[in-house]
Parts: structure tokens; C-alpha cells; sequence
């Protein structure tokens, strides 16, 4: 593999992540229990989505094959993508969705944090944007599950359920293989272990905060570095994807 | 031929989208200009939020007001570093946008004791009162935050500091 094909990979990687838990987030629009909180995640999937934009166009410069940041997202099928299978878990109640999105903003906020450091100038950029987006998300979710976890035993009960269920996907976040081999030698690929060991700790402050227990000798999930995914990203891809694969020359 | 400050200009004629008093030169997102000759200059231009839906917007706006100034060669790179913020915002700029009824960015983003939820009371921009709360971090656009007056009762936006 050389260290552009590693690039293009990484940067597909950190992309589509991106722009599946917008997705997801999306599905909210509307929806959110309240006219605040519809908005503040219409918000930060918004925020999300523009930081995938940035990444798939720049992939797309990478790969420099004539592909557009359009047709990553659009034509490519779920053995193709490399988003953490946790972005792709459906949304459920508002304590999961609160959930997810505690622990990927809580995983952003660290990863961007070091990847502001990378030698390659656009990553480094994205980051440095990211992190003054996540910082607000964090903050917002942590804040939400503490009132679910620390609130009435009903929405404590749905915050626990919620960790209990997602906690088998967080190991994943912190894989590394080829991709990030090659690219931590170059200086441009953020070493998960040190990500790792911030986020442990973080996540073990705010449940502890939240009255919640953190889930132990949990069997991690894998595969997303590989293309592999659960049921649920087909799904996502078929909504998301069938506009344009119906008309693929419509310009808006 | 023109000067850098000539286009400076040009584009502070241009109003930002979404809060139409102020400029976009006055937002700071215009990073670089270089005048390459009589018809061609690349701009360098950052967004304010990543995924900030004015921003296309902007760039079509600089683009037909360059065109009608006789540039037919533009060019304009987006650029993430550094990273927008609202300390770029001048202080006359601020003083519209309270006027307009948006409450200015307050206080530094070196400042960060507002992470550790040290909120400062941010002044209405009607009543100029201090006597304020927040609703939501989260308002109509990315860029703001929802807060309500407890003296007059009206909700505002506040332009968020990042």
C-alpha cells in the first residue's frame, strides 16, 4: 500500500464516520422532543455533515480519479464505507441517541484534538475547525445524559439500557491497522492508543457524574475498518443514497 | 490596475446572507487576496461553521461582484487554517449586529472559562439588560445561541463565541 492509498483510505474513513452519524442524526429533524432540542441536533448534524463534506472532497482530491465527493458518498455500496459501526446504530430513544452522541463527541473531541497536530496541512485543518464545533457538542450531550442518568429511575433506566447497548461498538473507535501504520510514520495519523486512554478516562468521569455504570468485559465488535457493518448501514444507504443513484446527472 | 484595497472595497459591499448588516469583510471570512493582473485574482476564503450553508452562497455573491469589476480569471480556495473566529468580528461590526438585535460574541475565545460552566450574563440586546439566561446552545442558525431577556421577556440570539 503506499502512503496515498493509506491517505485516501484514512481520510474515506474519518469521512464517512462523519457523514453517517449525520445521518443519523438527521433522522431527528423534526422529530426532537422539543423545538429546542430538534434544533440543537438539526445543529450539530449540520456541523457534522460539513466536516464530512470537507473530508470526502478532500479523499477525492487524494484518490484524484475523477470521483467527486458526491459520488463517494452516493455510489459507493456498505462493503465500501469505513464509518465506526457505532455511527450506524439506529437512534432508538433520546437517552440512545444522547448516548452515541455523548460518546462520539467525547471520541472527537480527542481524536481532532491530536489530528490538529498531523503533518498533512488539510487534516490538520479540518481538526483545528472540528474542534471548536465539538466542544459545543460535547458539552451539550454530557449535559443531557447527566439528566437522564441522574434523573427520574425511568430515564435513568433507558440511559443505562442505552450504554449497556452501544458499549460493545466503542472498542472499534480505536483499531488500527496498515492504514494507520503507514501513516503514523509519516507523521500524519493520530495514534488511537493515546485517544484512547483520554477518552477512558473522560467517559469514566461523566457516567460516574451521571449515576451510570460503566459496562464491563464487554465482548468489542469489529470489522468497519474491513467494510464490514451491521444490518443497519444498508438501510441508511438506501434512504440516503436513492435520489441521486435514480437520477444520477440531477444537479440541485 | 487594482489594489488589494480596491477589492477590499468591492466586497465590503457585499452583506453577509443570513445577517445582512454586517459585511462579509466586516465577518472576517476573506483571508487572502492577491491580484495576479488586470482580470485575475485568487481569494482565499475560510467558512464560519463547517457546515455553514451560507458559505456557497458567499462565494457566488463575491464571484458576480468581481465579474461586474471586469475579473474574469477568479479563483477562490477554501481554507480551513486558521480555524475561523469570532474575534475577528470587528467592534463596529458587533455594535450592528447588537443593533440589529443579535447580542454580540462577549468575551475572548482565549477565554475558556465558560467550558467549566462559568457563564458569563449576556447583556439583551434591547433593554441592554444583564439580567439574562440561556435557553439553548443552539439557536436558528450554527453561529448562534437562544437566550431571553428575564426584564423585558423578549428571546434573542446570541452570536456564539468560537
Amino acid at each position: 500500500m503506499t502512503t496515498q492509498e493509506a491517505l485516501f483510505n484514512y481520510t474515506l474513513r474519518l469521512g464517512d464516520t462523519n457523514l453517517i452519524l449525520a445521518q443519523r442524526l438527521s433522522e431527528w429533524t423534526g422529530h426532537g422532543p422539543f423545538l429546542e432540542e430538534d434544533l440543537a441536533l438539526t445543529n450539530i448534524a449540520l456541523d457534522i455533515t460539513g466536516a464530512a463534506k470537507s473530508l470526502l472532497e478532500y479523499a477525492a482530491t487524494i484518490e484524484n480519479k475523477g470521483r467527486s465527493a458526491d459520488d463517494l458518498a452516493y455510489f459507493r455500496n456498505d462493503r465500501q464505507f469505513f464509518n465506526a459501526q457505532i455511527t450506524e446504530q439506529p437512534n432508538g430513544d433520546y437517552a440512545k441517541t444522547i448516548a452515541r452522541q455523548a460518546i462520539m463527541d467525547c471520541f472527537d473531541y480527542y481524536f481532532f484534538t491530536e489530528l490538529a497536530k498531523s503533518k498533512d496541512e488539510t487534516l490538520a485543518g479540518i481538526a483545528q475547525k472540528s474542534i471548536k464545533e465539538v466542544t459545543y457538542h460535547l458539552r451539550h450531550t454530557s449535559s443531557w445524559l447527566e439528566r437522564f442518568g441522574d434523573g427520574t429511575e425511568e430515564s435513568h433506566n433507558k440511559a443505562q439500557t442505552a450504554i449497556n447497548q452501544l458499549w460493545q461498538y466503542t472498542g472499534e473507535l480505536f483499531e488500527m491497522n496498515e492504514v494507520d501504520e503507514i501513516l503514523l510514520k509519516e507523521g500524519i495519523a493520530v495514534d488511537l492508543n493515546l485517544v484512547k486512554a483520554k477518552w477512558e478516562k473522560h467517559m469514566a468521569d461523566l457516567l460516574a457524574k451521571c449515576t451510570l455504570t460503566q459496562p464491563e468485559n464487554v465482548f468489542m465488535q469489529t470489522g468497519s475498518r474491513k467494510g464490514i457493518h451491521t444490518e443497519h448501514l444498508a438501510f441508511i444507504l438506501a434512504e440516503m443514497q436513492a435520489l441521486p443513484r435514480m437520477y444520477p446527472d440531477a444537479k440541485w | 490596475m487594482k489594489t488589494k484595497e480596491d477589492i477590499l472595497l468591492l466586497l465590503s459591499e457585499i452583506p453577509d446572507p443570513e445577517i445582512p448588516v454586517i459585511s462579509i469583510i466586516e465577518l472576517g471570512v476573506i483571508r487572502d487576496i492577491n491580484i495576479t493582473d488586470e482580470v485575475s485574482l485568487t481569494l482565499k476564503i475560510t467558512p464560519t461553521y463547517s457546515g455553514c450553508p451560507a458559505m456557497k452562497q458567499i462565494e457566488d455573491d463575491v464571484r458576480k461582484k468581481l465579474t461586474e469589476n471586469g475579473f474574469t480569471n477568479i479563483s477562490i480556495n477554501t481554507i480551513f487554517s486558521p480555524p475561523w473566529t469570532t474575534d475577528w468580528i470587528t467592534a463596529e461590526a458587533k455594535e450592528k449586529l447588537r443593533i440589529y438585535g443579535i447580542a454580540p460574541p462577549e468575551h475572548s475565545t482565549e477565554d475558556k472559562s465558560w467550558l467549566t460552566g462559568k457563564t458569563k450574563n449576556i447583556a439583551c440586546p434591547r433593554c441592554k439588560s444583564q439580567n439574562t439566561k440561556l435557553i439553548s446552545q443552539f439557536g436558528s442558525t450554527a453561529c448562534k445561541a437562544l437566550h431571553q431577556c428575564e426584564d423585558c421577556l423578549e428571546p434573542f440570539d446570541y452570536f456564539k463565541c468560537i
